[in-house]
């Protein structure tokens, strides 16, 4: 295509915790930091910076992104923040994808943070307005609720139990074991999933990721700059994002085709053709269970109504033929909405370095994906990654 | 390798004190409805799409839900910038340069009459730790940035009122304008005081409205449109948010962006090079801060360059000729927004009764507003 490439070439990413001592500013500086030391560069190095932060009524800041950004290092510096609710954090790279392409920016450090403890007594009061003030607000209606209806529309849809979709929250929290970011890694059972409280039928306690405060960042470089920088840089193949109409009660919620508009444009710029074979390890969004199943569906890295066997299979386990999550996804590590996106960047980034640690997956994967969702389940990011 | 990218089409609702007749999903529409129709562009031919918007301001957590149905971006690459308008015309800029878009549309627009307490909301922008509590309102800190930006370029009071006399004017000949106004230094000197040396006509009120653009790619430009409106220049940038840290007298956001967007355009004198700009005057004081960080005139000549007549209508370096935000309305996000419809429609010859003659070269520039040191520049020409 003729286009620049461009690489990542170095990563930061802070501890996912439930209420963070520090600021919104502190985390971002702490992930920035991070991120250029380990690709040995300074502020001064930074030719431009772009940042990604869901909801400002989480921090309860008005224009979060100009509070932000010291934090995140862009004093003095061209800074844009960009925001696609929660698809946010693998828009991020995208953002930077176009700084870094256009010609616009040799090295372009990429900021994703959230500090959702800020709002009391629960982040989930922030999310009673992102309904339509008119036919929606009236109905109090929390995301629970819609998800809930989602849920158990793809149940319907695809004859998949409960039972099948807790195998997912059961992987990721086991794999979130070894993730030294990781707030809620656990070992539990399907058992534990399905005897957890119920919030709103289907969604039980256990199907949800939960409330976190975190902040990651990444470095993306032009393919001169990288070259000079790494011996292993993870270049960016492939990029998609696309929209679906705000009339969520209008759609078909068993099958998210706003992710498979996205990952058509990602693989038509990577030149991938078979998905399902050429991609080898992803992180598909799983702030619910059920929604890796979803999204892997949409991401066509199996066919609709398939990937909860493919879970039941142990395909998409850390040792499987295709990893999914392997770094604990939203469900283990943790769920600060914009950073969660970049932290799956991430997880992807050290994967094709072959530095991820106890979590390597076996095999040398040259090709991955992320992939993130939001806003009102009808935006999808993703980004193809090869090494 | 894209080497051009021009804009081809752009539409407005114009700019109204309040707009209790339609919502602002209806607002984008009339105007994303009138760009493609200026460009002769379907939508469906628009390869992605970007709105400028902050959740407080919409009322919305997730404001960027609400913007795909009515652009005619459904299942399309669109993304929000919580920035000002040009903050999202340089986004689009890049998404060209990249070569994987073809054509972008940008909208930016302001329904600031929904909202009931906006100053108390411009409190929320503040540091919730160190100001928040101290209860300063955004024009408090103008007041402060005044008195020192007023000492330190030896300017007075009246010549930041005859700011206002000149864009109230300059607004009576333009359409779109809401403020429109024929008044005198001794009206701005005599209203409220409301944060000396800040007056109550110093201050830009707000508006509603409406704008989006189509940019395209050289070969497409070349095509479509008559006239298409280069983007020559384009650069953006952030000073410290932390009030206590930052010079301010200075306003080095508006001095970093137009350097990088002078570079860019390849100007190194902008005094002569550029026919008229479009600048920031939230705060009449500020466009006299702005024409000096934007290297327009020597510092502390801003003052006497206005007194001379230079920058009126018929002066050689026209500013704010749209009679700018104290003539049309303070648009918050779609600040930039009129600014570069203002360019357009001179560099097209197509202003009517403000046209100004033979003009190449504009420049637009906008700042965020009280507390951020966030500003953006583009300069365009019809070349």
């Amino acid at each position: 295509m003729g286009m620049r490439k461009v690489a990542i070439v170095g990563a930061g990413i802070t501890k996912f915790v439930r209420r963070a001592q520090e600021t919104g500013k502190e985390l971002s500086w702490q992930a920035s930091k991070m991120a250029l030391e380990s690709c040995d560069l300074t502020l001064d190095d930074v030719d431009m910076v772009t940042l990604g932060t869901a909801p400002d009524a989480f921090d309860g800041v008005h224009m979060k992104g100009e509070y932000l950004a010291d934090g995140a290092g862009a004093i003095g510096k061209p800074y844009m923040r960009h925001y696609v609710g929660g698809g946010t954090g693998v828009f991020s790279p995208i953002h930077g994808w176009f700084h870094v392409a256009s010609g616009m920016a040799d090295i372009c450090l990429v900021v994703a943070e959230e500090k959702m403890s800020s709002c009391h007594p629960h982040p989930q009061g922030a999310f009673l307005t992102i309904f339509d003030h008119t036919t929606e607000q009236p109905l109090m209606p929390t995301l629970i609720w819609i998800f809930a209806l989602e849920m158990h529309r793809y149940m319907e849809t695809y004859g998949i139990t409960k039972a099948d979709i807790a195998r997912v929250s059961v992987k990721n929290k086991l794999n979130a074991m070894d993730h030294p970011s990781a707030q809620i890694p656990q070992k539990i059972t399907v058992e534990d999933v399905l005897n957890s409280e119920t919030l709103c039928w289907p969604v039980n306690r256990l199907d949800i990721s939960p409330a976190s405060d975190g902040a990651a960042a990444i470095v993306l470089a032009s393919e001169r700059v990288a070259r000079r920088l790494t011996d292993k840089p993870v270049w960016i193949d492939g990029v998609g994002h696309a929209i679906d109409t705000a009339y969520w009660a209008t759609r078909d919620l068993s099958y998210p085709r706003y992710v498979e508009t996205a990952a058509r444009q990602a693989y038509e710029m990577a030149g991938i053709t078979e998905p399902d074979k050429e991609i080898h390890i992803a992180e598909p969004y799983d702030p619910f269970d059920y929604k890796e199943l979803h999204h892997m569906e949409g991401l066509m890295l199996c066919p609709r109504g398939k990937a909860a066997q493919l879970t039941a299979d142990g395909v998409t386990a850390r040792d499987g033929n295709m990893p999914i999550c392997p770094s604990g996804g939203a469900l283990g590590v943790g769920n600060p909405i914009a950073a969660t996106g970049l932290m799956k960047i991430i997880e992807i980034f050290l994967q094709l370095r072959g530095e991820a640690g106890k979590r390597q997956v076996p095999g040398n994967p040259r090709c991955g994906l992320a992939q993130a969702w939001g806003d009102l389940m009808q935006m999808g990011t993703v980004v193809v990654m090869r090494n | 390798m894209v080497k051009r990218v021009a804009i081809v089409g752009i539409g407005t609702t114009g700019f109204r004190p309040i707009t209790p007749d339609v919502s602002f999903r209806e607002l984008i529409f009339e105007a994303a409805r009138k760009a493609y129709t200026d460009a002769g562009i379907e939508p469906s031919e628009i390869d992605g799409f970007i709105t400028t918007a902050e959740d407080f301001m919409e009322g919305y957590s997730i404001a960027d839900e609400y913007c795909p149905d009515q652009i005619g971006a459904v299942l399309k690459p669109t993304q929000t910038v919580p920035g000002d308008f040009l903050h999202g015309l340089a986004t689009g800029y890049m998404m060209i340069m990249t070569g994987a878009f073809r054509t972008v549309a940008i909208e930016a627009h302001s329904k600031a009459s929904n909202v009931k307490n906006i100053g108390e909301l411009m409190g929320f922008a503040q540091d919730p730790v160190y100001n928040r509590p101290l209860r300063e309102t955004p024009h408090a800190v103008a007041g402060l940035e005044m008195t020192r930006y007023l000492f330190e370029s030896v300017t007075t009071s009246e010549q930041c009122a005859r700011v206002v006399v000149k864009n109230k004017r300059n607004a009576m000949r333009n359409p779109y304008a809401a403020f429109g106004a024929d008044i005198t230094e001794g009206d701005v000197l005599a209203s409220e005081p409301v944060s000396l040396p800040l007056h109550r006509l110093d201050i830009a009120p707000h508006a509603d409205g409406a704008v989006v653009a189509v940019l395209a790619a050289e070969d497409i430009a070349s095509t479509v449109c008559e006239t298409p409106v280069w983007i020559e220049g384009i650069g953006w940038s952030t000073d410290t948010p932390t009030l206590e840290m930052r010079d301010w007298g200075d306003a080095a956001y508006a001095r970093l962006s137009a350097e990088m967007a002078y570079r860019m355009a390849g100007i190194e004198d902008p005094a002569s090079l550029i026919d008229f700009a479009e600048i920031c005057d939230e705060y009449s004081y500020k466009e006299l801060q702005h024409m000096e960080a934007l290297k327009l005139c020597m510092p502390g000549e801003a003052g006497f360059m206005l007194e001379s007549g230079a920058t009126s209508y018929q002066g050689e370096l026209p500013i704010n000729i749209s009679g700018g935000a104290l003539g049309v309305g303070h648009l918050f996000e779609a600040s930039g927004a009129h600014k570069i419809l203002e360019l357009v429609e001179q560099l097209r010859g197509e202003a009517g009764a403000r046209q100004i003659p033979d003009v190449n070269v504009g420049l637009a520039q906008v700042w965020r507003g009280v507390p951020t040191a966030t500003g953006a520049v583009a300069i365009l020409s019809n070349m």
